[in-house]
Order: structure tokens, then sequence, then C-alpha cells
């Protein structure tokens, strides 16, 4: 199959199955339908890996869309975790009808937005033009936004007006970055659209103006910034991730933060290129740092579960941003190598947090107990993802951390102590919020219930293969996208 | 017309852009608001006409007739019918410290001048000068959202930085690319219908459009 | 024609002093029309003072030499001020050695010593009147500066002779930095000239009174004289206002036939400023006392956006 049908079908499904479910979410088939949908989308995606895998980057649809090895490699997770996350969230949304906390038209407009939302983000992946690249993450916010109120409780309402607000301020940021941007392209490639194509931006990057450019960053930093969640500019994400429905926290966590990240980084390689300096990748350590900092200590004061979470998805968006801007062989693998390695753990995570918060119907830790012998798929799974997300070995996120810390250690080793406080901070926090959780006596306002076991295991299981054993073409991959972030 | 008078047309049509974003700044009366950004809208059309008059641009005529229909017509329309159905057509909103207010937007102008040196200094287009006040139009919506309180008057805000930034690409690069410039349409328009929604859940759960009565997600209980 | 720059300003003088009723007296007039009232005439400010003039000064006991010196001192201001504003002709002997700041500084001189005289008697009225007066003044003073600042900027000069030719002869229709200067000055000669909404003239209420409140204490000829000044502080503020933004006609050779046009074109323009003067008055409110810092503050704006938009569009 050629590549252009290859990406039809993978931004077509979702698109479609978004319009169908539109009409029909609210039926008794709604969840398959959207299981089946993610995974044809799923399949496209592998099904483009691997025609790029073979055959190296390449453009389609006359010049709009660009794969290569670094957005291939994130439209697959995205593909896979939104897959996974459609199964989750068939026995996790029954069951939050049958507690009357979304009606018919919720369900309807849940999955039709998760499809939109999926179209969202692939599109800004795929697309060559940073323009669309802006138009896709708005879109992506905007289907987002009213998910976060789907249980239109007060407090579900302010943190999706929050969201709204907040990412609509950041985004605008970033459409300025981009306009300058286009300012800058404009003097060389010439007027029209081919001026905000990657592919040519990325070619004359040497002949970019560097002030502007380093203007631009500026502005495509707070802009994206938001978005990925970096501190000082993260307040809307704890409150987002924690009001909505569990699954799209775990699609916000574990792939909404990636994209908006992948925006950045994009974005930095071509300011480089201008610029020939370090200036952007120190300010994005500097962001990377101060996150891993603040979001490690916040993890300790927390009462609310999936509030707990989003701050460790802060943090490790922190990790990953630093390592992008510590730039080198070794720490951008690492990074590369955490931003997969993080979405699996954090959306497995959530759906264990979903699980257990629908057998306590509650979101409060002190109120969470016993899941070991309530539950030990959820218990186990809660535990092991803890472990990982920490970064134990032998899980992913052990490698990836230790290659970012050697990494540092060796270009920046002033700024190692603070990365090790930050991911000692977390490492003790965490550890000591879950154990509580899962051990002990089961509470007897626990209800035991049926769970997801798929998505759990499966995600694990890669965290756990991709830190014993990294398989070839994964590496070759991660390095191809290595050399290309140069 | 030659180049010269157009050019200097464009200049007063972004001063009166400034204008208006500082009147929104300090209007009290969500109605006048509104009005006061249709105008911006109005203004802003008529400048992206005169632009893509002077620069021969034909794409620009698109995008100031979308603007007009978007932010001149659909847009004040839609926050019309809300006010009406939400009932808030005569409240009117308090506002800490205007003085304050005006002179920290001036500062954001003299700010927005100083950053954009660099871009005025390579441009060559006609309408360099008018970014900065762009950029200041930007900002003062920003403003406009830290120091409002009231649901209506942040989204108005929110637009008129919209209407900020369309201004900018207007005047640094005689506008985005069309297929940009539409996707920006669509989202506001998504948009839109969004804080629509949001209006109506928030009146019902707060019994207000105060978003000050929103503060229960703190971080310590 | 020989000494003419010393009889233009001569001829401007008693321009000055013999105009200034006379415009009081159709802003009057026109408000009288606006509201469906029987006029008085627009003679009727001179009758006033001609009233005033043959009464007596009752001075009270502690009244002390600032009390009796202000009125001259107002005065004689005033009619400096009228030396340095090119009305007909920008060729003024007085107009070379003061600019525009020393004009802003004349008024400031007449206001210091009115609010000194307020405060002199010792009653409240007086003291109250003074203090608001005093922050109308420092918060309309800042902007006025501005506004003026803003002109010479775009004109190089703060010679207000040198600015009113300059603006005469330039080409520009659309000057942003102009507009905004403009409409700070339209506020601040609201303000300065204790116009609707800043203050009622034509009230003694004790609650909404500011510059009414300071000369309560004045009668006969003082009263006048103050008046008078008044008056002329109003036609200063208009003829500075043609000259600064409107400066079409004022004659720069000093011949009789460019003095006479020039007077026909003022009579013109102070016709019409009257009018929109009224339109003002009548459209709005007066405001209270505190909403001034906002009304004041939109002048400071206005005028600062005006020399930033020197700078940053042209």
């Amino acid at each position: 199959m050629s590549t252009s049908l290859m990406l039809l079908i993978l931004l077509s499904v979702p698109l479609c199955a978004a319009v169908v479910l539109a009409f029909v979410g609210d039926r008794r088939l709604a969840p398959e339908i959207n299981i089946l949908g993610s995974a044809a989308t799923f399949a496209a995606g592998l099904g483009l890996a691997l025609e790029v895998y073979e055959v190296g980057p390449m453009l389609a649809g006359g010049n709009f869309f660009f794969v290569d090895a670094f957005n291939v490699y994130l439209s697959v997770l995205t593909s896979f975790v939104s897959m996974t996350t459609a199964i989750f969230s068939r026995r996790y949304m029954r069951r939050e009808r049958e507690h009357g906390r979304v009606g018919h038209v919720g369900m309807r407009f849940y999955h039709a937005m998760f499809q939109l939302f999926i179209f969202a983000m692939l599109l800004c992946l795929l697309t060559n033009n940073i323009g669309v690249l802006w138009i896709a993450m708005e879109l992506a916010t905007l289907s987002t936004v009213l998910l976060v109120s789907l249980y239109r409780t007060p407090t579900a309402i302010e943190a999706a007006w929050k969201y709204f607000i907040l990412c609509g301020v950041g985004i605008s940021q970033a459409l300025f970055g981009t306009v300058l941007l286009y300012f800058a392209a404009e003097k060389v490639l010439g007027e029209g659209g081919d001026a905000l194509l990657w592919t040519n931006l990325s070619q004359v990057s040497g002949q970019l103006e560097p002030t502007v450019l380093s203007l631009a960053f500026v502005f495509l930093m707070v802009g994206y910034g938001t978005k990925v969640g970096l501190v000082p500019l993260h307040n809307w994400l704890p409150d987002a991730h924690s009001e909505g429905p569990t699954p799209i926290s775990a699609v916000l966590s574990g792939l909404l933060l990636n994209i908006a990240l992948y925006a950045l980084v994009r974005c930095k390689v071509l300011v480089d290129g201008s610029t020939h300096t370090h200036r952007a990748g120190n300010i994005m350590m500097g962001f990377g740092l101060l996150s891993i900092l603040v979001a490690a200590f916040s993890l300790l004061r927390q009462k609310d579960i999936k509030r707990m979470f989003s701050y460790s998805s802060i943090e490790h968006m922190g990790i990953a941003t630093f390592a992008f801007g510590l730039g080198g062989p070794i720490a951008t693998f690492g990074a590369l190598l955490h931003m997969l390695v993080h979405s699996l753990a954090k959306s497995a995570i959530f759906f264990t947090v979903g699980h257990a918060s629908q057998m306590h119907r509650t979101q409060e830790m002190d109120r969470i107990k016993g899941l070991f012998r309530g539950n030990p798929l959820v218990g186990w799974g809660m535990m092991f993802g803890v472990m990982a997300i920490v970064g134990m070995p032998p899980f992913g996120i052990f490698t990836s951390e230790f290659l970012i810390l050697t990494a540092t250690i060796k270009d920046a080793p002033l700024m190692t102590p603070f990365l090790l406080l930050g991911l000692g901070v977390a490492f003790a926090a965490l550890l000591r919020k879950v154990q509580p959780m899962v051990a002990g006596e089961v509470p007897d306002y626990q209800k035991s219930m049926k769970v997801a076991h798929l998505p759990v295991v499966l995600h694990m299981a890669l965290v756990l293969v991709i830190g014993v054993y990294l398989p070839d073409f994964l590496s070759q991959w991660f390095h191809t996208a290595v050399e290309l972030l140069k | 017309m030659d180049i010269e008078t157009v050019a200097s047309l464009s200049s007063f049509l972004a001063a009166l852009v400034l204008l208006t974003a500082f009147a929104m700044l300090v209007q009290k009366r969500i109605y006048s608001l509104i009005h006061l950004f249709a105008w911006q809208g109005l203004l802003l059309s008529a400048n992206t006409a005169v632009v893509g008059y002077v620069a021969a641009k034909h794409h620009l005529y698109i995008s100031s007739l979308l603007t007009l229909s978007l932010k001149v017509v659909l847009l004040p329309y839609i926050l019309h019918v809300l006010i009406h159905r939400l009932k808030i057509r005569k409240e009117i909103e308090t506002i800490v410290n205007v003085p304050m207010t005006m002179l920290i937007g001036l500062a954001l102008v003299i700010f927005s001048y100083h950053l954009t040196a660099p871009v005025r200094e390579l441009s060559s287009l006609v309408t360099r000068s008018t970014l900065a006040v762009a950029l200041a139009t930007v900002l003062i919506g920003l403003l406009m959202m830290i120091t409002r309180k009231h649901a209506v008057t942040q989204i108005i805000g929110f637009l008129a930085m919209e209407n900020g930034l369309f201004f900018a690409a207007t005047s640094a690069t005689y506008g985005m690319p069309l297929v940009v410039e539409l996707g920006v349409a669509l989202d506001i328009l998504i948009a839109a219908f969004i804080f629509g929604i949001f209006f109506f859940h928030i009146n019902t759960a707060f019994d207000s459009l105060d978003v000050e009565k929103m503060a229960k997600l703190k971080e310590v209980d | 024609m020989t000494g003419g720059p010393i009889l233009t300003e001569f001829l401007q003088i008693m321009l000055l002093l013999g105009a200034a009723p006379l415009f009081i007296g159709w802003v009057r007039t026109l408000k009288c029309w606006a509201q469906s009232r029987d006029t008085a005439g627009v003679f009727q400010p001179y009758r006033d003072l001609a009233r005033l003039f043959t009464k007596d000064v009752v001075l009270a006991e502690n009244a002390s030499w600032i009390f009796r010196f202000t009125p001259y001192l107002v005065f004689g201001t005033a009619i400096l001020a009228g030396g340095i504003v090119p009305m007909l002709s920008t060729d003024l002997p007085l107009g070379l050695s003061a600019d525009v700041i020393v004009l802003v500084g004349l008024f400031a001189i007449s206001r210091f010593f009115t609010a000194l005289a307020g405060m002199d008697i010792g009653t409240a009225f007086g003291g109250m009147g003074s203090s608001r007066e005093m922050m109308v003044a420092s918060l309309a003073e800042p902007a006025m500066l501005m506004a003026i600042f803003t002109v010479s900027l775009a004109d190089k000069s703060t010679s207000l002779s040198h600015i009113a030719e300059v603006a005469f002869s330039s080409q520009a229709l659309l000057k942003p930095s102009l507009a905004f200067a403009f409409l700070a000055f339209v506020l601040i000669t609201l303000a300065e000239t204790g116009r609707i909404p800043v203050d009622n003239p034509s009230t003694h209420l004790e609650l909404t009174m500011l510059h009414e409140a300071m000369i309560l204490e004045y009668s006969g000829r003082h009263l006048a004289l103050i008046e008078w000044a008044g008056m002329m502080k109003l036609f200063l503020f208009m003829a500075l206002g043609s000259a600064l933004f409107f400066p079409w006609g004022i004659d720069k050779s000093g011949d009789l036939s460019g003095i006479l046009l020039a007077g026909g074109l003022l009579t013109i323009k102070l016709g019409v400023a009257g009018v929109v003067l009224v339109l003002i008055e009548t459209g709005l409110a007066k405001m209270r006392l505190f909403r001034l810092t906002e009304f004041l503050g939109s002048a400071f704006l206005m005028a600062t956006l005006g020399m930033l938009s020197f700078f940053i569009l042209e």
C-alpha cells in the first residue's frame, strides 16, 4: 500500500468514527465501535511505521504530510495507547453510566470527542505545516475541554474552565511564535504555504534570521510549554487531569503532553539550526528542571490520587524536556525512550487508578485501601506501575532515566544534584503514598468489580520488555530519530 | 491612492485598534464591551483590506471578509444571544484600580515595541511598524483576562487576543497562508460554541458567571 | 507694517480680553438653546463683569495679602498666556521667549495662588475646593504636558509659534499621534477649565463644587477679575487647541490682511468649538469626584499612547 493511502486511513478512521459515534455513541455497541476504530487506527499506524522503517522519511499528500522516524514512532504510540484506553473505557464508562454520572448525550459526546481528540493528535504529529500543527494542537485542546467537564460537577467545570482559558492563552503565544517563524522563513523561502513546511524549513534553518528565531522560540516555548505542563505554566494540568473521566486523564497525561513536547522539539531544532547556540536548549533545561523539582515536592502534599499522578506527569515531562534541552545523542535517545515508556506506564497507572477509585467511589487516597487483597490486578498493577514510574529497574523508565542522568553528569554536571534530588523526592513521595493504598485489609466500603485486564497487562509488559531488552528495531529507530534531531 | 497614503491609513487604523484594546480593558458594561469588540474586528477587517490593496495580495481580501463575518457579525451576535439568554445584560463589573490597569497596559505597549525591534529592523513591509501594536493588543487582551473576573469578559479578552494575533500575522507577513487562516478561524468558531456551552454550565453550577466563585480546586485544603 | 510684531501682540491681548466673555456668552446661549430655555443673550457676561466691578470689595477680617494679591496675579498670568499662544499670528515677540512649557507653568502658578487664597480665609469650603482642585491638577498637568510633548515631538519644537507653523505646512492628514494627543487635549481642557463632566461651572452646590468653592469668599472687583480670568482661560485653551491641532489660517508674516483672515477663521473655529463643548456638556453628566482619577487617567493614557504611536507608527 502506498504511504498516502496508509496516512489517509490513519487520519480518516478516527474522524469517521467521531462522526458515527456522535450519532450512536450512547448505544450498547458504541464502546465496541470505539475500540474497533482505535484498533484500525493502530493497524494503519503500524503499517505506516513499517514503511517508514523500510523506506525512510517521506512526504505525502502533496507536501502536506511528512513522516519520519520521530513522528511515526509517536503516531504508533498514540494510536496504541488510544486503543488500549478505548478497551479500558468500555467497562469504566459503563460503570460510570450505571452510577448515573453521565447520561445519553454525555456518552455520545464522550465517544465522539475521544475519536476527534485522537484525530487531532495524529494530525498534529503528521502534518508538515507548522501552522496546521498549531491548529491541530488547538483542536486537541478544544476537543478535550468539554470532556474534562463531562460530569458537570462544580469542580469539574472549574477545572475545564481553567484548562480552556489557560491553554487558550498559552497556545495563542505559540501562534505569535509561529507568525514570527513564518516571517523569518518568508525571507528565505518566499511567500506562500511552502514557507511554513517543516521539510523546507529544516533545510534552510541555517539561513533563518537568528534574532527573530530566538524571539519566536520564547513565544513557542511559553505556548507549547503550557500544553506540556511545564512549571510555572502548569496550573491547569493537575485540575484538568484529575476532574475528568479517568480514560481522558490517561490520554491527556499519556499522549497530549507528548504531542505538545513533540511540537516544541520540532521548533527547537529549527531555532538551533539558525542560532548555532545552545540558548533554546538552555531555556528548555531550565523549564524542565524547575518542573521536576516543583512537581516532586508537590507530590508530597497531594490527597487526591489522580491529582498526584498528574503531578508525576509534570515531573516526567520535565525530565524529557530537560533531556531534549541538554541535547547530544545519549540525552536525546533517553528523552525519546522516556516519552515512550512514560506514556505506557502512566496510562497503565491511570487505568488502575480509575478502577480503584470506582471500587471505593472516591479519589481520596486516605479512603483507598487494601487493593492487593481486594483486586490483585488493580493492586499489583498500580504497584508495578508506580515502581516503573519512579524509575526502579528493571522497568523501561530506569533505562531512560539512567541514560539521561549519564548524559547530565557528562555535559551539565552542575545540574546533576538537582535532577537527582527531584528524582529522589518523587521516588519517596510516590512509594510512600501508594504503599498504604495497596497493602492492608480490605475496607468494608470497597466494592468488588470486573476490571479490564488487557490494557494494564499489555502496557506493563511492554514497559518491562523495553527495560530488560530494547528490541533492535526500536533502538535503530531511536538512533534515526536522534540523527534527525541533531 | 499612493502607497504612502495607504501606509499612513494603515497606521491610523492600527492606532485605533490599540485604542479599542485599551477601551475594552477598562469598559465595565458587558454590552458596550461587545460593541467595542465588534468595532475592533471592523477596524482589523478594514486594515486587512487596506494592506491587501497596498501589497496586491488578494488572499488578504478573503481574510478580511472572514474577519468581517466572524468577528464583526457572528461572534458579537453569539455573545449578544448568550448574554440575553443568561439575563446578564445589565450587569456591571467592578474593576479594581483602573488607572493602575491603564499604566500596566502602557508598559505593555512599550514592552511590545522593544520586543519587536529586531523584526522591525529586518522587515521591508510598509506595515512593519504595526507589529508592535499587534503584540500590544495580544498582551492587553491577556491583561484583560487576568484583571477581569467575569466569564464573559474573560472570553472577550481571549477573543481580543486572537484579534491581536491575526493583526500580527497581517502586519509582519501580509497574512499567514490561507489554509492556516481558515484553520484558525475554524478553531475560533469551535471555541465560540464551547464557551457558549460553558457559560450555561457555569451559570447552573455556580449561580453566577463570576469566575472568582470557582475556587474549590486548590493545592492544599 | 512697522513695529508689526508688537502691535500684533497688543491686538491679540486685546482680542483675548474682549472676546473671552463673548465666547462664554456664546457657549451659555447655545446651552440654553440646547435645553430650550430663554437666553440672557451673548453679552450677558459683559454685564455681569461690569456689575461686579461697580460693587465694593468685602474682605474677611483674617484675609492676608495672598487673598488680595491673587486676583491680580491670576488675571495677569492669563494676559501673559494670551501673549504666548498664537491666536492671530505666529510672529509674537513673547512667543520667542516663552514656549509651551512656560504656558503650563503660568497656569500652574495661577492655580497655586488660587488654591492658597481658597485656604487663606479658613472656611471649610475654601479648603475643600483647594484640595479638590489640587487633586485634579496633579492628574491633569502630567497629561497636559504629555499631550503637548507629543505634538512637539511631531513638530520638533516646544515653541508654540513654531509648532503652529510646522503643523500648518505639513501634509500628513492621518497622524495617529496627533489624533491621540487631540483626544487627550479635549479631556484635559474639560478638566482644566472646570466644565462638565469634571466640574459644573453653573452651580454652587456644596458637594459638587471644585473651582467655585475656592473663590466663594471673593466679591466686587476681585471676583470680577477672577471670573474674567476664568473666561480667558477657556478662551485660551480653545485657541491653544486651534494652534496645536488646527492651525489653518494663523498668520505668519504679520500683515493686516493675514491677521484679519486669521481673526475670521478663529471666530469660525471658536464658534464650532463652542458647539462641540455644549454637545459634550449636555451629553454627559457630572462625574463623581473619585471617578475623576479614571477620567484624567484616560487623558494621560491617550497622551502617552499618542507619544508611543509617534515612535511606533511614524
